[in-house]
């Protein structure tokens, strides 16, 4: 197995509230993501968990954000993150290739290329690297996103529901895979289902209109087997969480 | 083959039922002349129909470079600058309301009655759907893209020439597909304006002695060249789509 270098680890703390044309989308939250570890944003839909994940990444949300957002070495948060969404968002007219390559191209710098060709080797897409993304299966599609994501080689990762349009083995090897690959990296994935985030986060937090739920998962190593009974009884308890929260 | 068959059969169709309509109707050759008579006025005079296509057939090719180059680079600039679009977007879908036809004799007037005028018509005929359409498509960039190209810390100018260039090369080709199918119509209207060659001339001039015939030819001549122009055009936008 090859080893990619990993950037220094770093945290990153969210605080604030935001409003949507005057009307609270979420009350005043503190949610710290440690350095290296995997946060998992939890919530249903319009809860504004999307919003929380674009605002760290420095993207138009279209609400009005008040607070702050920053790392625990003082730097800009959003120039250290790297990005990857439900949509893989590979452009359809570029090769694998140049898609996995696109940062170093929108930036007008070379990329580095034997970064490039482990990360394909490792990622299984060196055989489809001149191919373009209609010709790869769903999968395929969005391990050629992750390593997308892994080129660019940022401290922090934010993940907004990257394998919920997958079929449930896709996304259990994805997981897999993802959890492998980011290894050192600090890692916030938002998602509305309780089964992934029981199976990937270290620590989790559930956002409704009342604000932010800290819930702690089973203490062991991360992805946790889909039959561990550990994570299954917390997988049930989310979710009984979840429906007594709504009603 | 199978899509050359159903247009023999749909031209033979077509040649039959103007026949009949010939031949029952009895209308004397001035009005309508029979195919056959079309076909034979075609051959012995086709040294002139040639001469005079391939005037009408450069004015078009010189104004379809000249207009999509022009309307690519006005969109690319609009979209590239805030400023611009705000100034020149109304300016353009003005112009475009503008009947072009309408500037006919002001262009002969200004350029003359040789090639450049009819050139220059074809060119604003063909600019207004290249520039619009491609500015269109520019303009709607998938917003995920751009979201990614952020994060990326991207320049403005690799976002311009990496996404959203190659992301508006479908509305490009569609807008390439409109102009292929109205610059010989530019071409045709700037020589019926005033022009002493070409094919729309060499129409007006058999339409005035009454040679229905040779008129007929000159039209079918011209058809000829629009199909031909189109599938040319097609193919090179299918191949942009693609790319």
């Amino acid at each position: 197995m090859i080893n990619l270098p990993i950037p220094p680890a770093l945290a990153v703390t969210f605080e604030g509230h935001a409003e949507f044309n005057g009307v609270p989308l979420f009350a005043p939250i503190k949610l710290v993501l440690e350095a290296q570890q995997w946060t998992c944003l939890l919530g249903g839909s319009g809860t504004g968990k999307s919003t929380i994940l674009r605002l760290i990444a420095g993207l138009d949300t279209g609400a009005n954000f008040t607070g702050r957002i920053y790392s625990s070495d003082g730097g800009q948060v959003y120039e250290r993150i790297a990005y990857m969404a439900q949509d893989d968002l590979l452009l359809p007219w570029a090769t694998v290739k140049r898609n996995i390559t696109l940062g170093a191209l929108l930036r007008g710098r070379k990329h580095d290329n034997l970064r490039l060709e482990q990360l394909m080797e490792r990622i299984g897409l060196t055989q489809h690297a001149n191919k373009k993304p209609g010709q790869l299966s769903g999968g395929q599609r969005q391990r050629a996103a992750l390593a997308r994501t892994l080129m660019e080689d940022k401290p922090v990762v934010l993940l907004d529901e990257p394998f919920s349009a997958l079929d449930a083995k896709t996304r259990m090897q994805m997981q897999d895979l993802a959890v492998e690959l980011l290894v050192g990296r600090t890692v916030l994935i938002v998602t509305h289902d309780p089964g992934e985030a029981s199976r990937l986060a270290h620590s989790i937090a559930i956002l409704s209109p009342r604000g932010l739920d800290l819930r702690q998962p089973p203490i062991s190593s991360i992805p946790r087997p889909i039959d561990d009974l550990g994570s299954l009884e917390f997988h049930a308890s989310l979710i009984r969480d979840l429906m007594t929260g709504e009603s | 083959m199978k899509t050359v068959f159903p247009i023999i059969m749909a031209t033979a169709f077509a040649i039959l039922v103007w026949q009949m309509v010939v031949s029952l109707t009895g209308l004397p050759r001035f009005i309508l002349p029979s195919p056959l008579l079309v076909m034979e006025t075609w051959w012995q005079n086709r040294g002139l129909i040639l001469e005079h296509l391939l005037v009408t057939a450069a004015s078009v090719l010189i104004g379809l470079m000249i207009g999509t180059l022009l309307g690519i680079v006005t969109a690319i600039q609009l979209a590239a600058s805030q400023g611009m679009l705000i100034l020149f977007r109304p300016i353009l879908v003005f112009t475009q309301a503008l009947p072009v036809f309408a500037l006919a004799p002001i262009l002969t007037l200004w350029l003359g009655f040789g090639l450049s005028s009819k050139v220059a018509m074809a060119v604003l005929i063909i600019y207004f759907p290249v520039a619009s359409s491609f500015l269109d498509g520019l303009l709607r960039t998938p917003p995920g893209y751009l979201d990614l190209a952020r994060t990326m810390q991207a320049q403005s100018l690799g976002i311009l020439f990496h996404i959203r260039i190659p992301a508006a090369f479908p509305s490009l080709s569609s807008g390439l597909r409109l102009a292929a199918v109205y610059a010989p119509i530019g071409a045709v209207i700037g020589e019926w304006v005033g022009s002493s060659r070409g094919l729309g001339y060499l129409m007006l001039l058999a339409n005035g002695r009454a040679k229905t015939d040779l008129m007929f030819a000159a039209v079918l001549t011209l058809g000829l060249f629009a199909i031909l122009l189109h599938i040319m055009i097609g193919k090179l936008a299918s191949r942009l789509e693609r790319a």
